[in-house]
């Protein structure tokens, strides 16, 4: 409309063909009432033929569209749904479409299509033929949405679509996806009260990294006036009648449910595109077209905008509509409303190509963005970093924190493989990514990595990466394999390349465990290895009628191969402490890559007879000091059951030593502003160890799932901490599961210490009181609440504050697998 | 957002891994402390002490005023003022590396040594002066001490046992509850019925005076009372009829009151009791190191 508008303002012949009897059939068929945005925000508008849009109420927006098309004299054809299109000039020589149609049983057919020349013959559904030299697609990707996959899918009571969130009255409504889309329903359906709807959404994910940031945070505001429920990291297992069982991150749950919204996604209208002559990127399902910058496809005369080019957000689609006509006008020079963002991005990098060239380049040069179309890159490329760096120069450190992914544009990268002597390196080349184990597990970098020589990287925030693979299943592939393949050298090392691991990766297959979830069942047989992409383990094996805790076993190590190398059923079990991502690997390519690599054999032995050598202590210490055992065991799980699976670094208080005198307290407070981040007395006790309220520096931190400022970071030692751009909303408050995040302002500063001791001024050590702190308050200045949490006293050379302050030695703070070792055996016996 | 992003992104480019400060990642006590280091330092200075006691011969007997005696006084008294300052170091947060576990540890050691350090000081010369009153307030502070090392030992454990993953503030604010609940409960009995409710609702003292702490006992608790007679009256009921579902109700709010009240006293008690020798411990600290810079500055100037 937007592109019709503009050539009906440049004098261009047009006619804009509308499938239905209205114009803006996807706003029309947005719920009523809906808040319809414009983002992103610091994009400008240039719609064409002076179309304005704002965020607004949906009729708003359709009423006011619909007088300017009326002012502005488009010819408009309602009611012209159009079946095919086909050139009617010559044939263009060499330009022969290839179609693969993949049937059910697997089996792949391919057709081959002669494109013609311009111009070309449009025939509606009623049988008027239209000729037309250049065809404008902007038909969207609605009617083909992604449908469930799990049993009782064709339940009568699952729906794809939803019209009039009025309809429904008194139902137990559950809305599957964390989209945009699905978040829209939800709030559409609980709106009313009266309606008396208990409406649920739930996401896949942990966080709603697709939905735009307005609807996210209306729809936590919802949940926490009490009108949804939300479930993050949750999707349907199955579906019966009047009931729907769910999968949610703390296991299997079964709810009531009338209604079930699944708002999943929607895939291209392909086979009618195709058919037209444009080609897609890819054979995937979720592909889109290739288009040149100036979103013309394979088909010359047919541009490409909106949402089947990969932008679904009404104002690029605007803008495309605009650019495009502008481009068939003849105008060549005009570039893309969001240039002046992306100029700013490649400045620093040598040789000055225009930005599409760069982002041409990236596309072609790096493995995993070639799904993407040209659109796609600049959107991805908002969210992400070129850079060049000097042959020798350190990208990043073994042990730094970090959680981007690196792709290579240009040269090569050297890992260093033995953190004991730098020269040996392996070589990671162009096209190839790395970083990849830090994007997954959320653990530090395994491994230093410099430029090897004078090189050009991507380097692509987790956000982004996430973005790309959701979008780009390739791409979500090609990460899959590569950190597969990478663990795997990684943790066996001993020379192996990797070629040699070609078919045990074929085999391996990823799996997501829920918390508490059992991988290897004790006394079972099953030769499978499993390696822990994400999240951890604990090892637990039955001695004498009871389970025992073995071990904790973090993300990057593997379990199972006893039984690969002796044959034998399984000697313990392992289930999740976490959800966590693991990687199974069938123990038959396994066995016969031990047979091939003697190596490999040694040191696979090496680790099971330490592990043995581990268990045998522990059930020796069973049978000997079964008290002892039972207080590790329980201590262990008590740990484990209060989230230290997800944690990096956590705060222990022996009650044993504590004395209460908060100390710790009053020392956090005074090196941070006068706030204390932690609450000793709160928190769960077990035998005497108590986990207090502060924070553990997840590996996937909740917190940082929805900050709208993106403010919450993790620094160089491996703290996550908040910065200044904190805008006081309250989300990661709300977000972190174990309630260490608190809103409040800075208390004034207190007197000197001395002046305390001495003369009586001032509140003391510690944390002001509210009273003080308002009665001294700047009159006339106010103090914004902020978000405040632990930052491990990052930049204080001694380490935690509370760990110095304690007088009694009570407060550790450990990372738990340092914790959860044999050391803990010593607290039972005490 | 996107300019954000790349301030971010700028700062976090380092790729740099810090290696943070080496940490204890077992509980260790201070009475332990890096194989009780402390320990073993205490007991070699006293020993030595006690050496140089034995092996000098001052005439005309021991003395404060001989070598040995300016030596052991000396120690005393540099050892007496850097304990004190453990009142400081535990106050001010600095942000280079220290332990606080660690100064404790030498606190305690070290002060328990002055036992040794200060009397063979005094030759065993006890008078009416300015002199003795130093060595009996060090004395009082190390006693105190004593204690304070007692309690803590044996009292955290307990403390916790006691809390059941309750704090302070919801032990307060249950009884607070169970008080409003009663409130309703009382609402439809008769005045002398609901009159004995109230002796609960507003002669309880949960803390009481500093004795009452101490002990964690109050012979007057109204909540006692209330409970001793609706008891009574609920017992008399049963003899003749079915008891009031009403009282009963109120007779369980009660029970559950003097629970959750004795645990809030038992917690009072064992905080009070883990702080009060710190009331006595400190003043005698700064009387003693007053009665330190009389007894040094009388020595010199009169002797």
């Amino acid at each position: 409309m937007s592109a019709a508008a503009h050539a009906a303002k440049l004098g261009i012949s047009h006619v804009l063909l509308e499938k239905t009897d209205h114009l803006s059939d996807t706003i029309y068929k947005y719920q009523k009432g809906k808040h319809v945005m414009a983002t992103p925000s610091q994009l400008v508008l240039r719609a064409g033929g002076g179309l304005q849009f704002e965020a607004g109420k949906r009729e708003t927006i359709l009423g006011i569209w619909d007088e300017m098309t009326a002012a502005a004299k488009v010819n408009v054809k309602l009611n012209a749904e159009i079946k095919s299109i086909a050139g009617t000039g010559d044939p263009i020589p060499g330009s022969i479409q290839k179609t693969t149609t993949r049937n059910r049983d697997g089996t792949t057919v391919v057709k081959e299509l002669q494109r013609l020349a311009p111009p070309y013959k449009l025939v509606t559904t009623s049988g008027e033929e239209i000729i037309a030299d250049t065809i404008i697609l902007a038909i969207g990707t609605q009617g083909n949405p992604n449908l469930l996959g799990c049993p009782g899918a064709q339940q009568p009571h699952i729906q794809y679509q939803l019209d009039d969130p009025a309809a429904y009255n008194d139902e137990h409504i559950f809305v599957f996806g964390g989209g945009d889309a699905g978040i829209e329903n939800a709030l559409g359906l609980a709106a009313d009260a009266a309606q008396g709807n208990i409406v649920t959404l739930m996401n896949r994910g942990a966080e709603f990294s697709t939905a735009k940031d307005a609807n996210v945070k209306a729809l936590l505001a919802a949940r926490d006036a009490g009108r949804i429920n939300v479930m993050t990291e949750t999707q349907p297992r199955a579906i019966e009648d009047e009931w729907v069982v769910l999968d949610t991150r703390d296991g299997e749950v079964r709810a009531r449910c009338n209604r079930l919204i699944a708002r999943i996604g929607s895939a291209p209208p392909r086979g009618f595109v195709e058919a037209c002559g444009v080609e897609f990127a890819s054979n995937d399902r979720l592909a889109f077209p290739k288009l040149s910058a100036v979103f013309e496809s394979t088909a010359p005369g047919i541009f490409i905008v909106g949402a089947l080019a990969g932008y679904p957000l009404i104002k690029h689609c605007m803008n495309q509509g605009h650019d495009v006509v502008e481009f068939i006008n003849g105008n060549t020079e005009l570039k893309p409303a969001d240039e002046p963002i992306l100029e700013a991005k490649f400045k620093g990098l040598p040789a000055g190509k225009s930005v599409s060239d760069w982002l041409e380049y990236l596309r072609s040069n790096v493995g995993i963005l070639d799904g993407m179309s040209a659109l796609q890159m600049r959107e991805f490329m908002l969210d992400s970093e070129a850079r060049a760096y000097r042959a020798g120069e350190v990208i990043f450190e073994r042990n730094a924190p970090g959680s981007s992914l690196f792709g290579v544009a240009d040269g090569q990268v050297l890992v260093e493989i033995n953190p004991n002597d730098p020269s040996i390196t392996v070589p990671i080349g162009k096209g190839e990514i790395f970083g990849e184990v830090g994007l997954i597990s959320g653990r530090r970098r395994g491994a230093t990595i410099r430029a090897g020589s004078d090189c050009v990287l991507v380097e692509i925030s987790r956000s982004a990466a996430l973005k790309l693979m959701s979008a780009v299943p390739a791409a979500s592939r090609e990460v899959t394999r590569i950190t597969t393949l990478r663990s795997l050298l990684q943790i066996f090392k001993s020379g192996l390349g990797a070629d040699d691991l070609t078919d045990v990766v074929a085999s391996a297959r990823i799996e997501t465990i829920r918390a508490g979830q059992t991988i290897i069942k004790e006394g079972e047989t099953g030769d499978d290895i499993y390696i822990i992409r994400s999240g951890s383990m604990v090892v637990e094996k039955t001695i004498g009628g009871k389970p025992v805790f073995l071990s904790y076993v973090p993300a990057g190590s593997y379990v199972g191969e006893m039984a690969v190398i002796n044959g034998d059923a399984r000697s313990a079990t392992v289930r999740a402490a976490v959800k966590s991502d693991v990687i199974k690997l069938e123990g038959e390519s396994f066995r016969s890559l031990l047979a091939n690599k003697p190596e490999l054999m040694a040191r696979v032995r090496d680790d099971m007879a330490s592990r043995i050598q581990h268990n045998a202590f522990i059930e020796s210490k069973k049978d000997s000091f079964g008290g002892v055992v039972d207080m590790y065991s329980g201590v262990a799980n008590f740990l484990v059951d209060n989230g230290i699976g997800e944690a990096t670094d956590v705060l222990l208080i022996d009650e044993k030593l504590c004395v209460g005198c908060d100390n710790c307290e009053k020392a956090c407070a005074d090196s941070h502003d006068g706030l204390s981040r932690l609450d000793r007395e709160a928190g769960r006790t077990y035998a005497h160890l108590h986990v207090p309220t502060s924070c553990r520096h997840c590996e996937h931190p909740h917190c940082m799932a929805d900050c709208p400022p993106n403010a919450i970071h993790r620094g160089p030692t491996g703290e996550v901490y908040i910065d200044d751009t904190c805008i006081g909303c309250g989300n990661c408050q709300r977000n972190c599961p174990y309630g260490v995040i608190r809103m409040d302002k800075v208390p004034p500063k207190k007197p000197w210490l001395l002046n305390w001791l001495l003369f009586g001024q001032g509140p003391g050590p510690g944390e002001p009181s509210k009273k003080w702190s308002y009665k001294n308050a700047k009159k006339g200045v106010e103090t914004p609440k902020k978000a405040v949490k632990c930052d491990m006293c990052t930049g204080q050379s001694g380490g935690p504050a509370c760990v110095r302050a304690c007088p009694t030695g009570a407060a550790i703070r450990v990372s738990p697998e340092q914790f959860l070792s044999v050391a803990l055996l010593d607290r039972g016996a005490e | 957002m996107a300019g954000q992003a790349a301030g971010n992104a700028n700062r976090k480019a380092s790729g740099k891994a810090i290696v943070r400060a080496p940490r204890e990642i077992t509980h260790e006590g201070f009475l332990t402390h890096r194989r009780s280091r402390w320990l073993k330092i205490a007991l070699f200075l006293s020993a030595l002490a006690i050496a140089v006691y034995i092996f000098t011969d001052p005439q005309p007997r021991a003395n404060g005023g001989s070598v040995a005696g300016y030596a052991l006084g000396t120690i005393g008294a540099l050892l007496i003022v850097w304990l004190s300052l453990i009142g400081l170091r535990k106050r001010i947060i600095t942000s280079k590396p220290y332990s606080l576990k660690g100064w404790t540890s030498a606190h305690v050691y070290l002060g328990l040594s002055l036992i040794v350090i200060g009397t063979l000081h005094t030759g065993f010369q006890l008078g009416w002066n300015v002199h003795s009153a130093a060595y009996v307030l060090m004395m009082i502070v190390i006693l105190s001490g004593i204690y304070g090392i007692i309690v803590y030992g044996r009292l955290p454990g307990k403390l916790s046992a006691n809390r059941q993953e309750a704090t302070q503030p919801q032990m307060l604010e249950a009884i607070r509850a169970l008080d409003r609940q009663l409130d309703t409960a009382a609402q439809p009995l008769g005045k002398d019925e609901a009159d004995l409710v109230r002796v609960s609702l507003e002669q309880t003292d949960i803390g009481g005076n500093l004795w009452q702490r101490l002990t964690g006992q109050q012979p007057n608790c109204g909540t006692a009372k209330a409970r001793d007679a609706i008891q009574a009256l609920v017992n008399q009921q049963m003899r003749t009829v079915k008891p009031d579902p009403r009282l009963t109700q109120i007779l369980f709010l009660l029970e559950r009151k003097s629970a959750a009240l004795a645990q809030a006293r038992r917690h009072i008690r064992m905080k009070t009791q883990l702080e009060i020798w710190l009331y006595l411990h400190v003043p005698a600290t700064f009387a003693l190191l007053a009665a330190l810079i009389a007894h040094i500055l009388s020595v010199f100037l009169y002797w």
